[in-house]
This record gives structure tokens, sequence and C-alpha cells, in this order.
């Protein structure tokens, strides 16, 4: 494919970034508009990765941080594909994940909520896109988790997602929620994206299909990433 | 038939949250579970030319140090190559010219090791959706597909953190490279000339023998840095 920009962002399905009712964003937007930049050779190139760089275990959150046995909650399959806006697949690019445990506790030195630590559960996993642009994860279906922003505010269950694609320009790191969870319509995060149409496209759907009997169930998650410009008027129009 | 666009729309964004470390660097977040975190050495042992330090601070609208802040940096080897098919040609073996950069949870110091970018040559063609064949026909869109000007050295720099709905994109130039910059194209896409300074990384003497470089980054208000829509 020859050279060429990526689609511009669709600012109306994207959150702003000043939203006050999630109370950190106030300081932490900028106030002056963006320059609006066409893009040139360092927006339409990003970091590579491969095989070398990861172990197939990663993508595993069940056994990847296992001690002697595996970790308490419900087991589930994450899994979907990587697109573009043209429906193409992104392949061998980088996912990467992290959430809380089944108590909605993560491991990390900063958090203080009074949920237990699973001591076989880390909570992060990553894995690289095969060449249809798909990937799985395998996991516990993390807890709801209180936080420090009206009085009384939890954040629904989620799984923070961050992808790379094929160019810097791509780079996208979101949060996966779950279908039917009551606290998503609650939730000050999610109502940072003005579009409820787009808010539908962070709910993974429950899978009967992908889950593995009396194992494991799964949950379908299909992210999708900035299309390209294809070189109109060629005489070949395959790249389209 | 009402005609449809079946474009796709892209996934929205969501914040990192205040504990992106767990998946993007897990060691500082207190534990240890990768063969190998990445983003930790952006240059490689290979790269030839000239080694760098970068410090800075990311303050928020009230004057406070951001201390929960994940950047990854992108940029060219020192002969304006990037680590990509399309990047302009081969880099040294080893240099992948990325990297993750998180702040310290006390003082909200980040810093990286690198080696200083060169400029970015004009090497790839970007039109705006016309063939090259088209252009040479119609003199109309010859003005599209003329090559970008060489850019100043730059690093790009991409900024998530609790607080912040989506990425910020922003570019550190080298407040050394005053002609080069006089002539960047995208510094000179900023209308507000006094704006412009708020992307040079000012050179700060020398860390452990390397010459170091301070970029302080301002989210809101005074000083603002200039942030772009890629």
């Amino acid at each position: 494919m020859k050279p060429a920009e990526y689609y511009q962002r669709d600012r109306t399905r994207q959150p702003p970034a000043h939203t006050p009712d999630y109370k950190t964003s106030v300081a932490r937007s900028p106030r002056y508009s963006m320059i609006s930049l066409q893009q040139s050779v360092s927006e339409i190139t990003g970091p590579v990765f491969g095989h070398n760089d990861i172990d197939p275990i990663d993508n595993d959150l069940i056994k990847n941080y296992a001690k002697d046995q595996d970790p308490v909650g419900e087991r589930i399959i994450v899994h979907g594909r990587v697109l573009d806006e043209n429906a193409r697949p992104v392949t061998n690019t980088l996912v990467e994940i992290w959430q809380a445990n089944a108590s909605g506790r993560y491991r990390h030195k900063k958090d203080t909520y009074l949920g237990a630590l699973d001591p076989n559960f880390g909570g992060c996993g990553r894995t690289i896109t095969d060449e249809n642009g798909y990937y799985y994860f395998r996991t516990i279906k993390p807890g709801a988790y209180p936080w420090r922003n009206w009085v009384n505010n939890w954040r629904p269950a989620h799984i923070h997602v961050s992808v790379f694609g094929s160019s810097f320009s791509q780079r996208l790191i979101t949060q996966l929620y779950f279908e039917g969870d009551p606290l998503i319509p609650l939730c000050p995060i999610v109502a940072t994206i003005p579009d409820p149409d787009a808010i539908e496209q962070l709910i993974a759907r429950l899978d009967m299909n992908a889950s593995v009997p009396l194992d494991c169930i799964a949950y379908k998650f299909d992210i999708v990433l900035r299309g390209r410009r294809s070189t109109l008027f060629e005489n070949r129009l395959e790249g389209n | 038939m009402k005609q449809q666009l079946d474009y796709l729309k892209e996934t929205p964004s969501q914040t990192a949250g205040p504990y992106v470390h767990i998946g993007l660097a897990p060691g500082a977040a207190g534990f240890d579970i990768y063969r190998e975190e990445l983003g930790h050495d952006i240059a490689g042992p290979n790269a030839k030319g000239e080694r760098i330090r970068v410090e800075g601070v990311v303050i928020d609208g009230m004057g406070s140090p951001v201390k929960d802040v994940l950047l990854e940096a992108w940029q060219a080897n020192s002969e304006g190559i990037y680590a990509h098919p399309e990047g302009g040609g081969e880099v040294e073996d080893g240099f992948r010219g990325w990297g993750r950069i998180i702040t310290d949870f006390e003082t909200g110091e980040w810093g990286f090791d690198t080696v200083k970018p060169g400029k970015v040559r004009p090497r790839v063609k970007l039109g705006s959706g016309v063939s090259e064949k088209v252009a040479a026909s119609n003199p109309d869109w010859q003005g599209r597909m003329e090559s970008h000007a060489p850019m100043a050295p730059h690093i790009s720099l991409w900024i998530v953190s609790r607080g912040i709905n989506i990425g910020l994109n922003t570019r550190m130039y080298f407040a050394d490279e005053e002609q080069a910059n006089v002539e960047d194209p995208v510094l000179n896409l900023i209308e507000w000339e006094n704006r412009r300074a708020t992307l040079l990384a000012k050179r700060q003497g020398e860390r452990d023998g390397v010459p170091l470089y301070r970029f302080e980054i301002r989210l809101q208000g005074d000083n603002e840095t200039v942030f772009f829509d890629v």
C-alpha cells in the first residue's frame, strides 16, 4: 500500500478532555484547542513488536501469576478481533490488558481498597494478534471497584485494554465493560463518552459459542482502530 | 434506498486510570510477572549518534506535578529513519525507537535515555488520496503530492494518565537546533509563535557525562504545552 494518512479521529464519538463529572479531568485537560496535524512519517509509523517480545503464557491471566492454585473468581475468555475502520484486520499488533481481581482489588502499591488481594492473580496480560487480527485472553472476571469521585461511585467491572495498531496515530487505550452490568450507566468515566452508540462499542457481549463447557465462559470484544486512506484513482482498486 | 457508509467506527478511548502500571509497567506497580517489560530501551546498544538523557515533569492546571502519568516516546534514529517498514530505511540492530516512561510516584519526575534523533527527511511522499499518476497528469494536484519539508529533530510523545480521557499527542524538539526549528513545518503550523517554545527541550548541562535535556509538559493554563490532533 502506498504511504497514506489515517482517517481523522471522529471527535464526536471520543471523550473530550474536559469532563467535570469525572473530577480528575478538570485540572488535567488542556484549555487551548489542539493543533491539527496533517500526518507525516512520524505519525504513520509506530513500534513493531514480535513474538520474541512476549511469552505464550502472557495471555493467560489464570496461569501467568498462579503460585499453588488457580485464582478465585469467574473464569472467562475475552476474545475478538482488532480491525480498522475499513474492516481490515490489524495483524501482528500488541494488545495489553490489566484489571482488578474478582474482589475489585488491584495488585498495585497505590491501591488500598479493603478487597483482598488474590495470591494467585497478577492482573495483566499481553498478546499479539494473528494474521486475521484475532486475539484472546483467559482471565477472571474483575469485580466492581469503589473510587473517590462522588461519595458513592463504583466502577463497573472492567478490563483496561491497550492497542498499538500499525502507526503511532492509531495508539489507543480504552476499557472493556461487560454486557448487562447495571453500573455502566451510572459511571462518570463511561459518561465521558458523549455518544450512546459509542458507549455500546465498549460493552463486551456474552459469547456462549466461544465458552468452554464446564470450564470457562466467554465474552467477545472487537476493537476498531482508525482506518487508512487508500490511494484513490489508482488503476488497481484492491487497496480499497 | 438510502445510501449507507459502511465504515466501522473507531473504538472510543477511556482513561488509562491510576493503575496503568499494572498492565504497562508491572514492576512499578510492585510485582514481577513478565520475562521482560517492554519499552525500557529506546535506542538499543548499537545506535549511532549522540547519546542523550531527557528529563521532565508533567504539570496539571493547579501547578502540581502529575505523579501517575505514563508517556510513550516514538522517534527516528540519528539518521532520521524510523524502525518501521515505512520508516525510510534500515535502522541499527536493536533500535526500536519506542519507549515507555513513567513518573516517580513521589516527585512526578520522569526521564529516559536515548540518542538524539536526526532530521526526518522527506523520503515518504504523502498524498491526500491522489495517486502519483493522477497528480502527474493534473497540475492542480501536484501541490498535494509535494513532499513534506524536512522536519527538525523531534521525539513524538503520547501521554496518558488518570484524568486524561484520550491520550495527548505532543512533540519534543531541541532548543539547540535553532535553524532546523525555524524551518520545521510542524512548528510553523502553530500560529501563535510564543506557543512554539512550549515544545522546546532545553539543554541543561550533563548527567553522568551525557547531555541532559529538560522538558516540562504543562497540561493546562499558563504556558500550556501545544497538543496535536494527529
